[in-house]
């Protein structure tokens, strides 16, 4: 048996725990940093191979109806062109499984719409020997359709009240009774729009076949999800898929799954025998996969004169897409947030002619909170309390829905902290009460919530001849930092420097990882790295203590200390050796250890079953506690009279991830989730031609997202705790808490400045001119 | 594929004669056209790239007034201190114009000539209806997305809105186009879309801008450019404003105001009204404000863009305003 001492192992503490920068909690910077900035970083588009072909996608002009012909003649005969595919030239596929790995209806698959239920579906696609070539040729095939009327939106008259989804249903007590008891009622509408995860780069994709093997590089947020769907698609053994994604530039929820896009350019590939290159066009991603869907909430709270809320009665609607399914998950924040003894919160979906939506940060509790964390900002007017005041009155000291306690919730703390910070005790109560010249000011809070997601990871960690680490998984970093965490993950558990770790990513030959969603990668992914690190660490000192040839074989030792890359033995009394000359003495050229968080007696079937489907994510209330990550945000904005513009001057935001792995990615996550919910509170919005059921400002100058001169300097300020219950090493979800909130507290602020209670998204400028 | 030759100019007559072949067409920064020519609008059969020509860059300020030359960047103009200190509101008005990489590539001609970002203009595979690219196809603007579209200057055959920030303030001072050795006011160079939307500029085949000249005045020494959106940077205006003022010695009686709106209009649109309203009136906030109101005498609007009829009197009273406290 051997026990080893750790280089850190005591530093189990929050940002503030002073830990140096190479260790799990330093603020060391990304280190595929220079990469990127260098241009050395090859996305999975930029690959150069042997014999690329091009392939353009052809759209439908239309919302709804049937494709009655298509005319290829003029796009074959264009130069350079290889293959028109149409849905009667293109190969059959089979219909995959969904993301829960439910078995797929035994029926084919055509990536190409013969039906079409909304504008912009991928109806043909043109193969060429260059680029230009394809999409020159995809203008001249001509498409005829057969017409019928669409349901463009959740307001038009076909669009009727939707599905009831059920399990969407939360109620406890007598909502309704309660509600009409209540001494103060309050009850409105709160709507968000389309919205657009917008990434830098668009989606795109090589395919390649050897024989039965499909290799794809393509920008992907979940290798082994989407390797399984291929695989299903053109029915060859999982493992005969190979997905290469090693940077990916940004995702935001759009780039977990196998999309249509990708079915048609490996077909190609398939039928051509050669690699094929597709990548959308700006205006591809706003129809070639879903934004985030557009959502009606009603929100009604009975309160007693004192603000102290008596019932909550909630009704949620998203738009979903004809033969899709998509369920924004409208009353997550709604049943967790405050204490109430009567609730109620249903559900519709409601068909119309677009593209299914699909997830885009924080799915479900960002709609959700614009719509509670607006509603208890008008019931604070209504009952004239301050709005921070009635936050604290309501506040849930447990899980109000499943009757658990909480894990860590700090959001008392991050009230506190939010509001000394920012001064909000400095705020005069009235609206239109603050003013520069013709600026009104306006102060708003609101809080966020994002449920900690839990699933298994694995990954090798091996310690090279020459001292250093390498650690392998087929996880991804679309940014958020991942490969500089299991840096400092491996780093620290071994007892080397950062530096000398190499982390290897994006490639679904590595152990395996689940879908880098719902925030949970970090905490699953470290915990894996972890186990991994201390299994080879283990080995490691096993080695130094029992081989003969080893100095420290004499000493007697039950235990030793590596750091900084050098063993020695606990009291510094015997050889100080570097781990590259006790491998040497050794005769070892590595030491490999594999970890994986998967429970011990996991089947083969359950290890596919959790790396390529979310099935086996665990609840977040799964046992005895409610796991979630908080925040409050603290806004300033001003808004100038006379022209209706809203600028958002000052962000004080604190938040409760638990331990923070990196507070400096954490930090930077967290301003760019803020950076987003200030687009979506006052700028983005798909704008749709009613008539065609077409988004028209589908490009990236008239879909607008902030810039830098939208942005002021943002504070954010942890005040987490390790919550073991979450994660291994005590983190919580980082990546989709801080857009929580931020569009109900720049709304609330928007009132205070104006006295205009804008109750749909975004906050544009003739809404309150 | 869609092939087009590449003549790279040689000389300015070189470039207007190539140009004047059909189907051909001058390429300056490209800014604008080769994001057309993405979209499908713009199908060259040549382009003559005339930034390679010598002496078409100069900036020139005298006692006079400014001559810029066709081929000068938007940046260097933006930045260009007797610009700034002679004609502020053509320095602001530019550094507000897109963003700083575009103002780096993007020449005054080009600018000039930049085409509207109606949406169903740019979007030719979708919407077949467009009467300023195909005339006589009808408009599929009217009835549908109209929040960017004009309420001023409009026809029953196109509502496109004239984007430029630039010549918003070239025509409130009165400046001219010149077209070689022919000088056209920038008021006259801009048509109205009438019933033929899709001849914008009074340019014939086979002329080219070589400059444009800005007189100086007191009003412009004293102006102001002032451009309201959603977004603080890199967005067309909701309503902007180039406004000009000179006082009385008494520093409260206007003598000359010079007004024009841009965002609104579907050419850049000096509004006389208003400075006749004010001219011999002393600067007073409820005057000005009045006077403001007929900035947007005529107005017609197709439902999404009513909001800019309210918002063009104020972005033009505020400027006006500022001037005045400007002292
Ligand atoms: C995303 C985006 C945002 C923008 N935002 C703004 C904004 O806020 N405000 C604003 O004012 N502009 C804005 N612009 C427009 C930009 O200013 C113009 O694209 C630019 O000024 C065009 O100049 P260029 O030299 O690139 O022209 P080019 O693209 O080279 O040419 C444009 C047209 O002018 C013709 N042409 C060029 N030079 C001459 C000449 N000397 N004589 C005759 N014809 C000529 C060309 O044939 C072509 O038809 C924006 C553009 C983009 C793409
Ligand atoms: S407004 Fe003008 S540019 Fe736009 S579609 Fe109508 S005709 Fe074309």
């Amino acid at each position: 048996m051997t026990v080893h001492a750790r280089h850190g192992s005591t530093r189990h503490g929050d940002a503030s725990d002073g830990a140096s920068m190479e260790a799990v909690g330093g603020r060391l910077s990304r280190v595929d940093g220079p990469a990127k900035i260098t241009g050395a970083a090859r996305y999975a588009v930029e690959q150069q191979l042997e014999g690329l072909a091009y392939a353009a996608l052809v759209e439908s002009t239309i919302a709804s109806g049937k494709v009655r012909a298509i005319d290829t003649t003029r796009a074959e005969a264009a130069p350079g062109v290889l293959k028109v595919l149409t849905p009667d030239t293109i190969i059959s596929l089979r219909t995959a499984s969904d993301w829960f790995g439910t078995p797929p209806p035994d029926k084919p698959y055509c990536p190409l719409a013969r039906d079409i239920t909304f504008s912009g579906q991928h109806v043909a696609a043109v193969i060429a020997e260059t680029f230009e070539q394809a999409v020159a040729a995809a203008a001249l095939v001509e498409v005829g359709y057969d017409e019928t009327p669409a349901i463009v939106d959740l307001s038009d008259g076909k669009a009727g009240d939707g599905i009831p989804i059920d399990a969407m249903t939360k109620e406890w007590g007598d909502a309704a009774a309660a509600f009409a008891a209540a001494p103060v009622r309050i009850c409105a509408a709160y709507n968000t729009p389309r919205e657009y995860q917008a990434p830098m780069e668009p989606h795109g994709l090589i395919a390649r076949w050897e024989g039965d093997h499909l290799t794809v590089w393509e920008p992907s947020q979940w290798l082994d999800g989407m390797a399984r769907t291929y695989a299903e698609w053109f029915e060859v053994p999982f493992e005969n898929v190979r997905l290469i994604s090693p940077y990916i530039g940004g995702g935001f929820g759009s780039k977990a799954l196998a999309l249509s896009h990708g079915a048609v350019a490996a077909s190609a590939a398939k039928m051509l025998g050669r690699p094929v290159r597709l990548v959308m066009t700006r205006p591809q991603t706003f129809t070639g996969y879903g934004g985030r869907a557009a959502t009606r909430q009603t929100v009604t709270i009975g309160a007693g004169h004192d603000g102290v809320i008596q019932s909550i009665v909630h009704r949620g609607v998203n738009e979903t897409s004809i033969d899709g399914m998509w369920v924004e998950p409208l009353g997550s924040v709604t049943s967790i947030m405050y204490a109430t003894p009567n609730f109620s919160s249903k559900q519709n979906v409601v068909r119309v002619n677009s593209v299914v939506p699909g997830a885009m940060r924080a799915p479900g509790e960002n709609p959700s909170a614009f719509g509670i964390e607006s509603a208890i900002d008008e019931l604070a007017y209504e009952v004239g309390i301050d709005p921070l005041e009635i936050r604290l009155r309501n506040y849930a000291e447990q899980d109000p829905h499943a009757k658990k306690a909480w894990s860590t919730r700090q959001l008392r703390e991050a009230f506190a902290t939010g509001a000394e910070r920012f001064g909000w005790a400095r705020r005069s109560p009235e609206p239109r009460s603050m003013r520069d010249g013709n600026h009104l000011i306006g102060w708003g809070v609101a809080a966020g919530t994002y449920p900690v997601r839990r699933a298994y990871g694995e990954a090798v960690v091996r310690i090279l001849a020459d001292g250093s680490v390498e650690v392998e998984s087929s996880s991804i970093d679309m940014g958020q930092g991942t490969y500089t965490i299991l840096a400092q993950t491996a780093a620290e558990t071994v007892g080397v420097s950062a530096e000398d770790v190499v982390v290897k990513l994006g490639d679904s030959r590595f152990p395996r990882a689940g879908v880098t969603g719902g925030s949970r990668l970090a905490g699953v992914m470290t915990g894996a790295v972890h186990k991994a690190a201390t299994s080879a660490l283990d080995q490691l000192v096993g080695l130094a203590i029992s081989d003969p040839r080893s100095p420290f074989n004499t000493l007697q030792a039950n235990t030793l200390t590596v750091a900084n890359g050098r063993i020695t033995a606990p009291r510094g009394d015997g050889p100080d050796v570097s781990i590259a000359e006790l491998l040497r003495r050794v005769g070892r050229d590595q030491i490999e250890a594999t970890g994986d968080t998967m429970p011990a007696n996991s089947s083969a079937e359950d290890r596919y079953r959790n790396y390529t489907t979310i099935a086996m994510s665990l609840p977040h209330t799964e046992g005895d506690y409610s796991r979630h990550s908080w925040c409050a945000h603290f806004v300033e904005v001003r808004v100038d009279e006379d022209f209706g513009t809203v600028r958002v001057s000052r962000v004080v935001s604190a938040l409760d991830s638990g331990r923070l792995y990196n507070p400096k990615l954490a930090e930077s996550q967290w301003k760019g989730g803020i950076i987003m919910g200030i687009g979506q509170a006052l700028l983005e919005e798909g704008i749709l031609d009613r008539r065609h059921g077409r988004i028209v400002n589908n490009n990236l100058a008239d879909y607008l997202v902030p810039t830098n001169a939208d942005i002021p300097d943002i504070e954010t300020i942890s005040v987490g705790i390790p919550d073991l219950h979450s994660s291994v090493l005590g983190g919580k979800g980082v990546g989709e808490l801080a857009i929580v909130g931020i569009a109900p507290a720049i709304a609330n602020a928007v009132f205070h400045a104006t006295g205009k209670r804008v109750r749909d998204l975004p906050i544009t400028l003739e809404k309150l001119i | 594929m869609r092939d087009f030759s590449y003549l790279r100019a040689t000389s300015p007559d070189a470039a207007r004669q190539a140009a004047a072949l059909p189907g051909a067409m001058l390429l300056a920064g490209g800014t604008t056209l080769i994001d057309l020519a993405k979209c499908g609008v713009a199908e060259p059969d040549a382009l003559v790239d005339i930034t390679h020509l010598k002496g078409l860059d100069a900036i020139e300020v005298t006692e006079r007034g400014a001559t810029i030359g066709a081929l000068a960047r938007m940046g260097h103009v933006a930045d260009h201190a007797d610009i700034k200190s002679q004609f502020p509101a053509v320095s602001e008005a530019l550094w507000q114009a897109a963003s700083a990489q575009i103002r780096n590539m993007a020449t005054i001609g080009g600018n000039l000539m930049q085409r509207t970002r109606c949406p169903y203009f740019r979007d030719p595979s979708n919407f077949s209806a467009c009467n300023k690219r195909q005339p006589g196809s009808g408009c599929s603007a009217i009835g549908g997305v109209t929040r960017g579209h004009a309420v001023l200057g409009t026809s029953q055959a196109c509502i496109a809105m004239y984007p430029g920030d630039l010549a918003t303030a070239l025509v409130a001072f009165d400046a001219t186009v010149h077209l070689g050795d022919r000088r056209v006011p920038v008021d006259e160079f801009f048509l109205l879309p009438g019933t033929t939307p899709d001849k914008e500029h009074a340019i014939e085949p086979g002329e080219m801008i070589t400059a444009i000249e800005i007189p100086s005045s007191i009003a412009a020494r004293r102006s102001t450019y002032l451009k309201v959106r959603d977004r603080q940077s890199y967005e067309f205006a909701a309503a902007s404003a180039a406004v000009g003022l000179e006082l009385e010695a008494d520093g409260r009686t206007i003598r000359t105001l010079r007004v024009a709106l841009g965002g609104v209009a579907t050419k850049p649109w000096r509004a006389h009204a208003v400075e006749a309203a004010l001219k011999g009136k002393a600067l007073e906030p409820e005057a000005v404000r009045a006077a403001s109101l007929l900035a947007v005498e005529g107005a017609v609007d197709h439902g999404a863009n009513h909001y800019k009829i309210e918002l063009a009197p104020r972005v033009v009273a505020r400027a006006i305003l500022k001037l005045g406290e400007a002292a």
